[in-house]
């Protein structure tokens, strides 16, 4: 491993705590004392963010309250690690990898969290289109292995109910699930759905409350992404799973304030992206075969997607969905992967889900003109009429049916519609697919 | 090195930053590389402050795990690349560690304080000279050839010698390697002798433009008929391709790498996705360059510093391309570099700065962010070389602008320094009306064009007005324009949906040649310039022009010597 050079010997001391603040606390500790090291604060966790000219900057990972200036350190040479094994399949952690299912603790294989990036040389040009059953995902922008891809939405929307959807039906051999700033309610309704579906013994959970400190909620996708990693090193094929990233940003914005550094947009630090990329970008196919494929969910504030958690989360992933008004809208989603797999499903289906994502673009300005009480000709009313057949039959979040037959459905929309030479479509795709009305 | 090592030993760590004690009072230089030591690693940094005995450094490798009091040692160098053969293909990171090698000899894991050598040392190349003893030259003289792959590369004088020499010795024409000796040279004034090899080292961050500077005076084709037609690139200028995400900018700036005709073409992947580094890696080799009929690969060069990768490589690695691209130039060529994404890259610098704690401009950006910016694509340009050769280096960088609005300064930064913008609207990419560059904000100040200025005005005119007609109709609905307004608005999508959008994914339409360009503008033309339309209503106009985007798309996918091309067309022509 990486630290391997930087093992220290545990070393206790007796000393004051210069500083607190926030749950940073500053101590005078030179010797054998490196960044990212695991330390005990009075029986506190603790870990080392920052050494400047004698002085040690700590973390506090449940916070500073009640640590006293007079105090024991002890420093353990280490970083903070996670079990890597498939013992974890099952179970459910804390966010500092600790079981909180009264089961017992997992110690084997511990590995560092802190992994080198992985040499885009090892990678493979992913191709495997991963089926969800869900048209606005298969047909308009599926999702492919390897992908990383959040979904941008608002607290009030059914988004632990898509994920679970996914979960339940994807055919990873191994989903993590990572709970950032989740509510119990949110976490029972993940846990209870997954065993219900039979598929909890593929799984492996790692929560951190939204009561917990931010600390924790920091650690929790790097957690996640090591064992995944451990997992596709094995051939395996990992989803994992990322709710919610947005808590995750707000937690780094919170102990970047306590460590006084120059916020950037909004108050949050000018390394967003940097930290963000980071961990998506653990995202992978190997060569040699196993995967890790993330799935985020990004709570937008507002619904403002300029926001600087998802502004900048959308640079990062290779696409994001957008579930707004209970539905993935067609304006605002894209899988920058799908064209790795669109063309080996159906010669129809990359023109006509470019095709469809145009007339209802369209279909959405003469709703506007509607409104504004504008006479509609007679080529705009076929217009309406496709977008409210389209939002019933293909969009709506209930609806489920295999790849081939939603697109079935959408020529057989077209063809309720318009005349076949109002379809701007190439003409031999229309000469093989449009139905006999 | 007889001279003793400058050392000095770490005081602070804070992220990527790191404070060194310089130990004796030995100079240290801004921009000096140092290594770190830890245990058996060897960590690269860069002096980027220095006050007192104090040397602060951007690491270009992770911090963690390092302690106090750990010894740096000092190069007395600056960041340099190797230059030489064996370049074109390789993909690097952004200081210049090949990849595949990395992968070959450490694993999967990119771990610190590995290092590769950039070029191949052992490669035997044919070398052919071109000068001979007796010969004065100066840096940047070519002394001979070596065949790499599809071009002559030559080999040259160091740029970073001073003065005047004299060859003394020059190797006979044979095999060599990189560590072969090519040439002796004598120093005029000092008397000083030199040797000359296949490959030298330079500082990335030195501009190189040995020659004199002329103004750019041909086209860059992209085979984008949005680009070539309305917002042409010349070779040797430099334009920006902001646009928020999903609007385009990797899928663009990839047919510009595929299509573009130059000789070589330099990938920056700043900070972005390593799927699609990787994309081009695996589908480089496979597609063939028109122009010589090797793989496309065999032209390209990727520097790959990718979101995940320490941050302070981040920021060398658009030098590194540059430094690249600038070898190409001084052989004549036309080279083209392509920075993904120089916002990236302006957040390292942000970054940096924040650490050293230096007072935030806008958006917490360093006050120097347009310095570096102008810096940067100055290094763009036409050269006349003293052979009478003309080399040309063509910067294009994309911007990612926070929250997706140009008003912010990395977009505008840029905005004051390149001549050619070429804007990706995000209301384009949400109705998938690809390439998202907008007709209407999009400009190009190149004095160069590849269609005639009349036949420019005439789409731009027709564009504007139907966007105006649009907006009308959207107020005073469609009832309230005139027939002919309303056949204006038609010309107008006609014009976008035919011949500025173009389908990157479809294998004819991806590329479009100028000839082929400009027969799609002949028949354009003749439904924009076109008087006698009667339609009896404006359904009827509609549908009319409806009917002529679907054949004409069609007629887009066709190949130009299939039969149905020929076909297609003239059923156009006789709507």
């Amino acid at each position: 491993m990486q630290d391997s050079a930087s093992v220290q010997p545990v070393r206790t001391i007796q000393t004051r705590i210069d500083a607190v603040n926030g749950d940073i606390i500053t101590v005078k500790a030179n010797d054998g004392v490196a960044v990212g090291d695991m330390a005990k604060v009075g029986g506190a966790q603790a870990v080392v963010v920052k050494l400047d000219r004698g002085d040690a900057y700590l973390q506090m990972l449940d916070g500073a309250r009640g640590v006293f200036t007079e105090n024991e350190i002890t420093f353990t040479g280490r970083s903070q690690r996670v079990a890597c094994t498939d013992a974890v399949l099952g179970r459910v952690f804390n966010g500092m990898g600790q079981p909180i299912d009264n089961g017992p603790a997992v110690s084997e294989n511990e590995q560092s969290i802190i992994t080198p990036s992985i040499n885009p040389a090892s990678r493979k040009v992913p191709d495997n289109m991963v089926r969800t059953g869900i048209p606005m995902i298969d047909v308009f922008n599926s999702l492919v292995e390897s992908q990383k891809i959040p979904i941008f939405t608002t607290s009030q929307e059914p988004y632990n109910e898509l994920m679970v959807r996914i979960a339940l039906n994807t055919d990873a051999d191994v989903v993590i699930l990572g709970g950032i700033g989740m509510r119990f309610e949110q976490y029972d309704f993940y846990k209870t759905s997954l065993e219900e579906g039979g598929v909890f013994s593929k799984c492996a959970f790692y929560m951190h409350q939204a009561q917990d400190s931010p600390l924790i909620a920091l650690q929790v996708p790097d957690t996640c992404l090591t064992v995944s990693e451990y997992f596709a090193r094995q051939g395996k094929k990992v989803l994992v799973i990322l709710d919610d990233m947005t808590k995750f940003a707000d937690a780094m914005k919170e102990v970047a304030n306590a460590m006084d550094r120059i916020p950037a947009n909004r108050s949050y630090p000018g390394d967003l992206y940097t930290q963000l990329a980071k961990r998506y970008e653990k995202a992978v196919a190997f060569n040699e075969g196993g995967s890790v494929t993330i799935m985020g969910v990004t709570t937008m504030p507002s619904n403002d997607v300029t926001h600087p958690v998802p502004d900048n989360t959308g640079y990062i992933t290779e696409g994001q969905f957008y579930l707004d008004q209970s539905v993935i809208q067609l304006a605002g989603s894209l899988s920058r992967l799908k064209q790795q797999v669109n063309k080996k499903t159906r010669s129809d289906h990359a023109p006509i889900a470019d095709y469809c994502a145009g007339l209802y673009a369209d279909c959405a300005e003469v709703r506007e003109l509607r409104s504004m009480g504008f006479k509609i000709e007679e080529f705009q009313e076929k217009l309406l009429n496709f977008g409210k057949k389209f939002e019933a039959r293909i969009m709506d979040l209930s609806v489920a049916m295999p790849l081939e037959n939603a697109l079935d459905e959408i020529w057989k929309i077209l063809a309720e519609t318009f005349t076949r030479e109002e379809v701007t479509l190439k003409s031999q795709l229309i000469d093989k697919y449009w139905p006999a009305v | 090195m007889t001279q003793k090592m400058t050392t000095g030993s770490v005081v602070t760590i804070d992220g990527s930053l790191v404070q060194v004690e310089v130990t004796d009072t030995a100079s240290i230089a801004k921009g000096e590389i140092a290594y770190i030591l830890h245990g058996e690693e060897r960590i690269q940094s860069e002096i980027i402050k220095i006050r007192g005995n104090i040397a602060f450094m951007q690491v270009f490798e992770e911090t963690d795990g390092l302690s106090l009091g750990e010894t740096v040692e000092f190069t007395g160098e600056q960041l340099t690349l190797e230059l030489g053969p064996g370049l074109l293909g390789s993909v690097i990171d952004g200081l210049g560690n090949p990849l595949n090698l990395l992968f070959k000899e450490y694993g999967y894991q990119l771990l610190r304080g590995k290092t590769a050598r950039t070029i191949d040392g052992e490669k035997p190349w044919a070398f052919k000279a071109t000068a001979k003893s007796g010969d004065t030259v100066t840096a940047g003289s070519p002394v001979g050839t070596v065949r790499e792959g599809i071009i002559d590369h030559t080999i040259m004088i160091p740029y970073s010698f001073n003065g005047e020499f004299t060859i003394k010795t020059i190797a006979a024409d044979g095999s060599y390697t990189l560590n072969d000796d090519i040439a002796t040279i004598v120093n005029v004034t000092t008397g000083k002798e030199e040797t000359v090899r296949l490959s030298f080292l330079q500082p990335v961050k030195v501009p190189v433009k040995i020659g004199t500077q002329v103004m750019p005076k041909e086209p860059m084709v992209t085979k984008m008929r949005i680009i070539d037609t309305l917002f042409p690139v010349a070779k040797g200028s430099s334009f920006c391709i902001p646009g928020p995400f999903g609007a385009g900018k990797t899928v663009t700036q990839q047919s510009m790498a595929k299509f573009s005709s130059v000789d070589v073409v330099i990938v920056a992947a700043c900070g972005e996705r390593a799927g699609e580094v990787v994309e081009t890696i695996k589908e480089f080799p496979e597609l063939q360059d028109p122009k010589t009929g090797r793989s496309l690969m065999e032209r390209t060069v990727i520097i790959c510093n990718t979101s995940s990768m320490p941050v302070a490589a981040r920021e060398s690695s658009v030098y590194t391309a540059v430094a690249v691209g600038e070898h190409y130039r001084q052989m004549g060529l036309d080279v083209l570099l392509l920075a993904d994404s120089t916002s990236r890259w302006a957040q390292a610098l942000r970054e940096l700065s924040g650490r050293l704690e230096e007072i935030p401009g806008e958006e917490a950006f360093p006050a120097y962010l347009d310095t570096r910016l102008a810096g940067f694509y100055g290094r763009a340009g036409a050269l006349m070389l003293k052979s009478g050769k003309l080399g040309t280096l063509t910067i294009g960088g994309t911007v990612s602008p926070a929250g997706g609005s140009f008003d912010e300064p990395v977009t505008q930064g840029t905005l004051s320094v390149v001549p050619t913008f070429l804007g990706l609207s995000r209301a384009r990419g949400d109705a998938r009306r690809f390439p998202a560059i907008d007709p209407l904000d999009s400009y190009s100040k190149v004095n160069v064009t590849v269609h005639s200025k009349a036949t420019i005005q005439k789409l731009l005119a027709t564009l504007r007005r139907s966007s105006e007609i649009k907006e009308m109709i959207a107020v005073t609905g469609l009832d309230a324009v005139s027939m002919e307004d309303y056949i204006i608005y038609l010309q107008g999508e006609f014009t976008d949906r035919v011949y500025l959008q173009q389908n990157a994914f479809d294998e004819v339409d991806a590329a479009c040649p100028v000839e082929r360009q400009t027969e799609a503008l002949d028949v354009v033309l003749h439904f924009l310039n076109k008087t006698d339309y009667s339609f009896e209503n404006k359904k009827d106009a509609n549908a009319f022009f409806r009917k002529l985007m679907g054949e004409f798309v069609t007629w887009n996918g066709q190949s130009p010597t299939s039969e149905e091309y020929k076909t297609t067309k003239a059923k156009l022509l006789a709507a």
